[in-house]
């Protein structure tokens, strides 16, 4: 009688695959995953307690480190929260240009969801190709914030400054060129028999199950569940856009994939017409050097992030530092369906589930 | 055009010549002039890698719309040999729990094997070492030898992930040696001989890639995983085992390695146009040798081009590939050739 005993198979922190410094205990029965502990923390800097010790202005450059490949989403997200706070009015064209930035780097964190989801699959080539598109709009951030990756942008009360006159012909060009870049992507990397095979019916994922673990984004539109926060609870100016949310109904890697893939299309949509209706105007509101809410005054306030539902929980106690600072990470969330998804699964197929839940482990840790 | 064409056969003629005159005995001479001839097989070897390794840098990068190398000498050729005086340069750890022993050989004996294909795979007309009438029977139990030495460096390695990519290595290897043999079987039957040199012959009037189109197929795809090359690289699979069997080594060990799949990958290719693309025939303009290597690297460039357009297929669809669809079909073309050979013949 051949007897096989279970091991432990330390994924990380160092490993290509984890996607920053993540640690996962796998419990391995041959090729098959009997169980997956995450270990997180390796990314920790306590940025929740940095904000307890700063002012409202000063916290922005810090939530552009949370999810670091969408930095205008948690920066705008956090900004909204202080300004539902406040009670500060932003003025039209600034929500635009909100708009159009958060808009452009959700495309580029999906870009390179793709890209990464290629290398891990070994077809390094995909991961180039999203690279060179990804790289058109980090141009775009550059031109706006200065920064490339961890723009600061967003401000409380509007943008930091008016968009630069040759942004204008770029963005344009870049928007010309995404169908085009669809089709590629379609043709190089979704209609790969090799990929299709790699992702489909992988780390399948119930429609209850999803909403159980609280999954977002993507992640729980991939299951069959049309919940959107630009939808279902408009945020800034996002009831004036015409735009789709794409499900699908069979949570696996593949429609995971899919669901991206869509919704850079419906990104670009917006993008679209949020240039088209630009109004002129001021881009900031006149606002207090120092910001004081009134004692307990809180807020949590959410918005669609490129991995999933993203929230700021802000508590004053009258200061000009906020008391206490939470922020609803979407892959720390996400992540933790990991072993369930997982279980009973081949090694390889742990690597898709990792790629395609999409952590960003700067917002993990926090 | 005839000197250029002899170039190598006459000179080992001229050296054998000169050891007589010396009043050498016969045998010894004979030693001398395969030592040589061993010597320059090892340099043609190296000088192969060096290229190659370059080129495939060069091509990936293409691919992949970046420039590649291009910094250390014209079009970044030199890289190769820095990367090489790097890796000299680098400490060689072996592990406190590693198995010396093993870890030790496996990586020389994995180049040692992948050099010993080189006794048989012609490299142009009369260019053998041995020439012997079971040259591809030997072609394809030596090829074959490379997986024991992976799998020594996985186990002696001590480390998991070394393991796991030391078992995918040998079940892959040996899912594939089997429709690799039965596709090259089909050229056996047509010209009744396991000599390398009868079957070159043979393709004089029509390539054996026309008469044998399935068994070309099969043997390129089997050849793809023998050689552990991307969509096949489950052994390595750097994005999930790190690095597979090599995982723990380092410096000259670690580029054994490399360097012994770069060899295989030529003597397969070698292989590859001997068998199927008629070896050393070709128009006269280029010697034998020539077209020998003109055809080598030619599929050494398709081999390229597949590592960098496709993804990594998964292990278990790997081996159902391998005998649920590779398996028969190279079965059923040698079935098929035996009718033809009945029936043409």
């Amino acid at each position: 009688m051949i007897t096989s005993e279970k091991y432990v198979l330390n994924m990380g922190p160092q490993h290509p695959s984890t996607h920053g410094g993540m640690h996962l205990e796998t419990i391995m029965d041959g090729e098959f995953i009997d169980d997956v502990i995450v270990h997180l923390g390796y990314d920790h800097r306590s940025v929740e307690k940095i904000a307890e010790s700063r002012t409202y202005i000063q916290f922005i450059p810090y939530a552009s480190r949370l999810d670091y490949l969408s930095s205008n989403l948690p920066t705008m997200a956090y900004c909204q929260a202080v300004e539902k706070l406040m009670q500060i009015e932003v003025p039209e064209r600034a929500e635009y240009i909100r708009v159009i930035m958060g808009e452009l780097n959700r495309i580029a964190s999906h870009l390179l969801f793709v890209g990464s989801l290629c290398q891990d699959v070994g077809a390094t080539t995909g991961l180039a190709y999203c690279m060179r598109e990804r790289e058109k709009i980090l141009n775009l951030i550059e031109m706006t914030g200065g920064q490339r990756m961890l723009s600061s942008y967003m401000r409380i009360g509007g943008v930091s400054d008016d968009l630069p006159p040759e942004f204008f012909p770029a963005v344009k060009a870049f928007l010309d060129g995404v169908p085009n870049m669809l089709k590629e992507f379609n043709g190089l990397i979704s209609g790969n028999e090799i990929l299709q095979g790699r992702l489909k019916d992988v780390g399948v994922i119930s429609k209850e199950e999803a909403i159980a673990w609280s999954l977002s984004g993507p992640n729980l539109r991939a299951a069959g569940v049309p919940y959107d926060i630009r939808k279902e609870e408009p945020y800034g100016i996002y009831d004036r856009f015409d735009f789709e949310i794409p499900t699908a109904d069979y949570c696996d890697c593949w429609n995971r994939y899919l669901m991206r893939i869509e919704e850079m299309e419906q990104s670009a949509r917006i993008v679209r017409q949020a240039l088209e209706g630009l109004p002129e105007g001021e881009f900031r509101t006149k606002i207090p050097r120092i910001l004081k809410p009134e004692k307990g005054a809180e807020v949590y306030y959410r918005i669609e992030g490129a991995k999933g539902e993203l929230g700021f929980y802000i508590l004053s106690d009258g200061t000009e530092k906020p008391k206490r600072l939470h922020v609803r990470a979407p892959s720390f969330i996400n992540l933790m369906v990991l072993p369930i998804i997982s279980k009973g699964e081949r090694f390889q197929d742990l690597i898709c589930n990792i790629a395609t839940l999409d952590p960003v482990l700067g917002e993990c840790d926090r | 055009m005839n000197v250029i064409e002899n170039l190598f056969t006459g000179l080992g003629a001229m050296i054998y010549d000169f050891l007589i005159w010396l009043t050498l005995p016969d045998w010894l001479a004979a030693v001398i002039l395969l030592f040589l001839k061993w010597l320059l097989i090892i340099l043609v070897v190296i000088v192969d890698v060096i290229i190659l390794i370059w080129l495939e840098r060069k091509i990936s990068g293409y691919i992949q719309q970046r420039l590649g190398p291009n910094r250390l000498g014209p079009g970044g050729c030199f890289q190769t040999i820095a990367d090489t005086l790097k890796l000299m340069g680098k400490e060689d750890i072996i592990p406190r729990t590693a198995d010396k022993v093993l870890f030790v050989i496996a990586p020389a004996m994995f180049i040692i094997v992948a050099v010993m294909l080189y006794a048989v795979v012609p490299m142009g007309k009369d260019m053998m070492i041995v020439d012997f009438d079971l040259s591809m029977l030997f072609f394809i139990s030596v090829a074959s030898l490379g997986t024991l030495a992976l799998f020594m460096g996985g186990w002696g390695s001590d480390n998991k992930w070394s393991l796991m990519g030391a078992m995918r290595a040998v079940a892959q290897m040996i899912s594939y040696e089997v429709p690799l043999a039965f596709s090259l079987l089909g050229v056996v039957m047509i010209t009744g001989s396991l000599q390398f040199s009868e079957i070159v012959a043979a393709q004089e009037n029509i390539w054996f890639v026309f008469l044998q189109p399935i068994a070309f197929v099969t043997y390129f795809i089997a050849a793809t995983a023998e050689l552990n090359r991307g969509p096949f690289d489950m052994p390595e699979a750097e994005q999930e085992l790190t690095a597979g069997p090599y995982t723990e080594y380092t410096g000259m060990r670690w580029a054994l390695f490399f360097l012994a799949e770069y060899t295989n990958l030529v003597a397969v290719c070698l292989m590859c146009s001997a068998v199927f693309f008629g070896g050393w025939h070709g128009p006269a303009f280029l010697p034998s040798w020539a077209w020998m290597f003109i055809k080598a690297y030619f599929f050494i460039l398709v081999f390229f081009w597949i590592k960098w357009t496709l993804p990594r297929i998964r292990m278990d669809k790997l081996m159902e590939f391998s005998w649920k669809f590779l398996v028969p079909v190279s079965l059923g073309n040698v079935l098929l050739t035996g009718v033809g050979l009945m029936l043409f013949r």
